[in-house]
């Protein structure tokens, strides 16, 4: 994780799709934020930097280290 | 933002609307002739403030003000930390082949980038065998303002040969490296650009940092145009000011257009920025009624209803439909061809051309050329125009470059220009092949 991101502003969690494979175990760990495309890949409101409420901070840290294939990144949301 | 004075030179900037090929040559000797000796001493502060005065913006596409990324290249250098050196997402480019020449960790990288990909453009390869000297100019004097230790020319194998015999012509331009652009349609996409430099292939690669940042081999990497940098070697000779005496205040100076489709004579032609789209379709031999509509900006751009011509080349006037001025790409669709037929055969293009690396990407553009093809072939479901803005919206923005974003956009401009022909395709008709 590159900056601390649990502190108290929303964080921003990107989605490297040349490593993503479309299994869908994030959008196990945060429903509230991802559900699935027609061929399994996580959708979010918009695009590939996902915003995350302060409370969600921690479920999203947990879809990073369980990503299979570390395509997760959570920074500091810096407005995409 | 204040008109610094010109740097000073004996020779006047061309007056007309054609700058970059007002050599009429491409040798040294005329080049020198015309614009001048390539100042020396550059004050690079100085360089710089011109650049912002001028309000030129890049030519490949994007329309980035161009000080602002030789700026932020050179904050990256100098600043001392490396932003983002050690972090995750800071994965160098570069596969270490040790291609970059003086290998040095430090000094930022300077690429002129002259992939065009896009069939439809021309203007970079035209410039580079009409005006090969400017653009090397461009290149140097951008090297020297980020005080870079790497400089690299890429582009197609046909446009290096004008470029290799441009550098014989001088002995200033030793030090640039010339790397083979494939003829790929993301070839000339940034992140695609510093792979192939860095030996790797040239795809797009995921990216949180900006290469301004951390670029080749974690250098701070400016990659630019060469149209761009041909602009910014007129600049530095005859200021901002002469820069701004064409084109609009929201869109200065002139810029290259390549013109092709449905013209009697496809060109690439030099135009002033904010010009009547209609203008160097003109030049081309076409005319209003022979014009159905225009794709502006290339296969990942928007098309202009024939009706609607008399719209100005600049991002305003373009905005309404979707367009901007971007790489200068234009083709005429004649009354006789079919829109939806024509868009169709571009995604299904677009779609053979994804680096297949991204799943949205990958399953997705198949697919939207797919519905895309049945509308053009009057297959009557009617669900397909929802189907086709449905795919659109879940594609764009999911991948790790623009490719989704700029085939939705043209996709979707596709149904609203040609929404007429949808409809009649739906009935089994077709408007304009019967
Ligand atoms: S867990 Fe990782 S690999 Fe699996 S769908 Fe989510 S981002 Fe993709
Ligand atoms: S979005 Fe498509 S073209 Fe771009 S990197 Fe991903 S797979 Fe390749």
């Amino acid at each position: 994780m590159s900056r601390d991101a649990s502190s108290s502003s929303d964080a921003s969690l990107h989605i490297d799709w040349t490593l993503c494979d479309g299994r869908g175990l994030c959008t196990e760990l945060l429903p509230e934020l991802l559900t699935r495309d027609e061929w399994g890949y996580p959708l979010a409101a918009a695009g590939s930097d996902v915003t995350v409420p302060r409370e969600l901070v921690g479920p999203a840290k947990q879809a990073v280290g369980l990503c299979p294939r570390a395509a997760l990144r959570l920074r500091a949301s810096a407005g995409a | 933002m204040t008109l610094t004075q010109p740097i000073t030179t004996s020779i006047a900037g061309p007056t007309g609307v054609s700058r970059l090929f007002a050599a009429g040559a491409s040798d040294f000797r005329s080049h020198r002739a015309v614009f001048g000796p390539m100042p020396g001493a550059v004050d690079e502060g100085h360089l710089l403030a011109e650049l912002e005065a001028s309000g030129l913006a890049g030519r490949g596409g994007a329309a980035f003000p161009t000080w602002r990324k030789l700026v932020a290249v050179r904050d990256a250098s100098f600043g001392g930390t490396r932003a983002g050196g050690t972090g995750p997402g800071s994965r160098g480019f570069g596969t270490g082949t040790g291609r970059r020449s003086s290998a040095t960790r430090g000094g930022p990288v300077v690429i002129a980038n002259g992939a065009e990909g896009e069939p439809l453009s021309r203007k970079d390869e035209t410039l580079l065998a009409g005006a090969p000297h400017l653009v090397i100019d461009g290149l140097l004097l951008a090297a020297t303002s980020v005080r870079a230790s790497d400089v690299v020319l890429y582009a197609p194998t046909r446009s290096l040969e004008y470029v290799t015999r441009a550098i014989a012509e001088r002995t200033d331009a030793e030090r640039i490296r010339l790397v083979t652009a494939p003829e790929t349609f993301l070839s000339g996409e940034a992140s695609a650009v510093v792979s192939a430099v860095g030996g790797g292939r040239a795809i797009p690669r995921d990216r949180i940092v900006r290469l301004s940042e951390s670029g080749l081999g974690g250098a701070p990497t400016l990659v630019q145009n060469v149209e761009t940098l041909a602009h910014l070697a007129l600049l530095a000779r005859f200021g901002a000011t002469w820069f701004r005496s064409r084109g609009t205040d929201e869109d200065p100076g002139t810029r290259l257009v390549s013109v092709s489709g449905d013209v009697p004579s496809p060109r690439v032609y030099e135009v002033a920025a904010g010009m009547p789209l209609l203008d160097p379709l003109v030049s081309a031999g076409a005319r209003p009624p022979g014009i159905g509509a225009v794709l502006v900006g290339g296969y990942h751009g928007a098309w202009v209803p024939g009706t609607a011509v008399a719209t100005s080349l600049s991002p305003s006037g373009l905005r309404p439909f979707g367009a901007a001025p971007g790489a200068g790409i234009l083709m005429v669709l004649g009354p006789h061809r079919c829109g939806l037929d024509a868009s169709a055969e571009i995604v299904k293009y677009l779609a053979g051309q994804s680096a297949k690396q991204c799943g949205p990407c990958a399953n997705g553009l198949p697919r939207l050329a797919d519905v895309l093809r049945r509308l053009a072939r009057r297959d009557r479901a009617e669900w397909l125009p929802a189907e086709i803005k449905r795919l659109a919206r879940v594609v764009a923005g999911r991948g790790s470059c623009h490719h989704p974003d700029g085939t939705a956009r043209l996709v979707l401009s596709t149904l609203t220009v040609f929404a007429d022909d949808v409809q009649a395709h739906l009935q089994g008709r077709c408007e304009v092949r019967r």
